[in-house]
């Protein structure tokens, strides 16, 4: 029986350094502009005003002493937790729909761990030169130049992982005074805590581990099998052109041209190996898909360079799907969507998200909740009567002081005691309880299943809510 | 490529042969594990420098870490860390907390903190769980008693008077129900004639020739009811008696008898055997006086008092 790789190998293999090389092309132009954008709105964002009466000016704000989240006009309560699960899901939905689509578009140009490898493959770009310096860099013994250049590049690394750190906390207080306080050591214990973790990892994770995390850590990669169908678009060599009967060969004299290269039988892969070096994780895509593979695009980019240099036709190395490179006459790679699977993600992902616009934009101004006393749950009172008695919670989620007044449908108007309150009044982000109690004659109570309760604020009949209600009477049964 | 590595990795051993040539295989722990072994030795050494670790004599080593915490006496302690001492700090932040609110309580009348929805807020909390830790073993978790023992709380009948007056004076003093066992002075027959008046008095199915006896009785010297009851039956608040006129129902559980017969009967049980079990005990002492005064007025809120 064979042994296991891992077994002759053993669990730990040592990390061999990528250098990447910088590329020019399409899918680089997108990642930048998806990294600027990125960057922008998380960076920035924080420092956005945003006038408010009751809370700092801070356009995103989440305010956990205070028990809420201000997202521009928008304040967002522990109780719509609903929100926080149907976003949740809506994005998980939306992973599972693009990957069957286009493969692993997230991990390629979305994710931050890719997002932060890329600005800090940036940083060592600037400041210790392209690939073959760094890579001499690398092999040079510790003289100063290379004590200067590396600890310069971790020491920018460093920089970027607080400024990260830091920009998360923003989130959590009003950034100009947090900044202040962090500096002049009056922040909170639990900020520091934050982001020396932060800093940290990002730290290790962009600048030392990088595609490690991909490959061993993010559970992702490896179940990018079952979400990949036939007919998803994914980076693919296409290995019947590249390799054609004798497989790739150098540009060497004599078979520089395609009409060349064809008569011997040769492939229009050059073996330049470009598209090996500008790869962040490392692998060679001319070995075929791979769980590695986080679909960046970048071979695409290198591999078009080098065919439009030699005036061969582009897409070598291209967005297509297996099924198209597998069958014998290969068309123009297009996006298939006519899918279950994908129809399936598809409307699921539209209508969860109508459900949460519709959810945000229809929620009410306050919130209820009424519970019957169920200890016990019906008193007989000396002349006979039956009364039930409730606690209404009532949670005031407008940005002012409210008013509201509780009333009856259903029963007679008098049958319903609020005890020492008409109506109540709730400052903006609290709640209160109040208690009512019904009471009816024994016939009446016999002939109540349920009423309603209705929760009115004052001035705005419009938004008044109503919750029905059980009445319980002895000898009743539900 | 995994071919080649696997040629250049030969096994490592420990370096020394024993009957010549008898060796050892070294498979050292990775690297990793090893320095985080080293840390976990660090932290435990850093750990036993600030908290308490290791028994000492009679006592042990506390550690350089102190917290200062004010007992129940309210005297200032500082003690190396604990986490008794933390739970101490804990609770008097919550005592400190709460003061105001019990403060209020003293200073305001009942009917005011009753209708201010801030101190109503607290009361229904603070009152829940003072009911709950106190009050709750006899009158049950909602206070609704229990037929033959306890009495319901939630309702709109009063033995000792519903005003907030009389509720403070009950959980101040205790109360001490009384009534005596009629099967010493009436006989059967009478013992019936009155259970069957009493019945009549809450529109319960009877005997009439039985009640018009029993209210014969109950007016007359021998049985003396009304004494205590009152001559119209409606009890008197002052000594605890109850009315009888009502649908209330304390001692004789009347609700859970199906028949009338049943129903008479629980009534003739209470008259023959009398009761001597109507016990409340004085919470002055055992509770702040602010703490009773809560309780009062949550114990007033839960039937709607009178």
């Amino acid at each position: 029986m064979q042994t296991g790789l891992e077994d002759q190998l053993g669990l730990y293999q040592k990390r061999i350094p990528i250098f990447t090389r910088s590329v020019k092309g399409r899918f680089r132009r997108f990642k930048t502009s998806v990294l600027v954008l990125a960057y922008a709105i998380y960076f920035l964002l924080p420092w956005l005003p945003w006038s408010r009466l009751d809370a700092p000016a801070q356009a995103v704000l989440f305010d956990l002493p205070g028990r809420r989240f201000l997202i521009f006009g928008l304040t967002v309560y522990p109780q719509d937790v609903i929100w926080l699960a149907l976003l949740l899901f809506i994005a998980a939905i939306l992973l599972f729909f693009v990957t069957g689509l286009v493969g692993r578009a997230f991990c390629g140009y979305f994710c931050f761990q890719t997002l932060w490898t890329d600005f800090f493959i940036w940083i060592e770009h600037k400041v210790q030169g392209e690939r073959p310096a760094r890579v001499r860099l690398y092999r040079q013994p510790w003289d100063r130049e290379k004590v200067l250049k590396v600890g310069g590049t971790h020491a920018l690394w460093l920089l970027a992982s607080l400024w990260t750190g830091l920009t998360f906390i923003f989130y959590f207080a009003y950034a100009p005074q947090l900044l202040v306080d962090f500096f002049t050591g009056q922040a909170a214990a639990a900020a520091y805590i934050t982001v020396g973790i932060l800093t940290l990892s990002t730290y290790v994770a962009a600048g030392l581990m990088r595609e490690q995390i991909c490959t061993y850590v993010c559970p992702y990669g490896r179940f990018q099998s079952v979400m990949y169908e036939p007919e998803t678009l994914a980076v693919h060599y296409d290995a019947r052109r590249g390799e054609a009967a004798h497989g790739r060969a150098a540009a060497r004299a004599g078979q520089r041209t395609l009409a060349e290269r064809h008569e011997k039988g040769l492939g229009d892969c050059v073996d330049c190996g470009l598209c090996v070096q500008v790869c962040p994780v490392g692998i060679d895509i001319r070995d075929g898909l791979q769980y590695k593979c986080i679909s960046c695009g970048l071979c695409i980019d290198a591999c078009n360079t080098i065919m439009d240099s030699f005036n061969f036709p582009r897409g070598l190395i291209r967005y297509d799907s297996e099924r198209n490179l597998a069958s014998p006459t290969p068309a123009a790679p297009t996006l298939k969507w006519k899918r279950l699977k994908t129809i399936g993600y598809g409307v699921a992902l539209v209508l969860m998200s109508t459900y949460l616009v519709y959810s945000v934009a229809t929620r009410g101004n306050f919130d209820r909740a009424v519970n019957q006393i169920r200890q016990p749950l019906y008193v007989v009172l000396s002349n006979g009567d039956i009364r039930n008695r409730y606690q209404i919670r009532i949670t005031n989620k407008a940005s002012q002081e409210q008013t509201y007044v509780i009333s009856a449908r259903g029963i007679p108007a008098a049958a319903l005691d609020l005890g020492n309150f008409s109506e109540v009044t709730i400052k903006s982000g609290h709640s209160a309880l109040v208690q009512a109690s019904v009471r009816l004659p024994p016939v009446v109570a016999a002939q109540t299943q349920q009423f309603e309760l209705i929760i009115t604020p004052l001035g705005k009949s419009a938004e008044a809510r109503t919750e029905n209600v059980r009445f319980d009477a002895p000898g009743k049964r539900p | 490529m995994s071919e080649q590595k696997l040629q250049s990795q030969t096994v490592q051993t420990t370096g020394h042969a024993w009957d010549g040539d008898l060796q050892e295989y070294n498979n050292p722990l990775p690297v990793w594990w090893v320095y985080t072994f080293y840390a976990t030795v660090v932290f435990a050494l850093v750990y036993w420098t600030i908290y308490p670790s290791w028994p000492f004599g009679k006592g042990w080593i506390g550690g350089v870490s102190n917290i200062t915490y004010v007992n129940s006496e309210g005297e200032t302690r500082t003690h190396s860390w604990n986490t008794r001492a933390l739970l101490m700090t804990d609770m008097n932040q919550a005592a400190v907390a709460q003061k105001p609110y019990f403060d209020k309580v003293a200073a305001m009348p009942y009917e005011q903190i009753a209708q201010d929805p801030d101190m109503s807020g607290f009361i229904i909390s603070a009152g829940k769980s003072l009911f709950a830790e106190n009050c709750a073993a006899c009158h049950q978790a909602g206070g609704q008693g229990v037929i033959g023992f306890f009495p319901n709380l939630t309702d709109d009948d009063w033995l000792y008077g519903g005003s907030y007056e009389k509720i403070h004076e009950t959980l101040l003093g205790g109360r001490r129900g009384y009534m005596p066992a009629f099967s010493e002075v009436l006989n059967g027959e009478q013992i019936d004639q009155l259970a069957n008046y009493v019945a009549s008095l809450s529109g319960i199915g009877h005997d009439a020739d039985k009640a018009t006896a029993g209210d014969v009785l109950f007016h007359s010297e021998t049985a003396a009811c009304f004494y205590c009851h009152t001559s119209d039956a409606t009890g008197r608040q002052d000594m605890g008696a109850p009315n009888l006129t009502d649908n209330i129902w304390l001692w004789a559980d009347v609700p859970a008898a199906s028949t009338a017969e049943g129903k008479v009967a629980a009534i003739r049980g209470v008259i023959s055997g009398g009761l001597n079990k109507g016990v409340m005990p004085a919470w002055s002492g055992r509770l702040t006086p602010e703490q009773i005064k809560v309780l009062t007025v949550y114990v007033h809120e839960l039937g709607g008092g009178q």
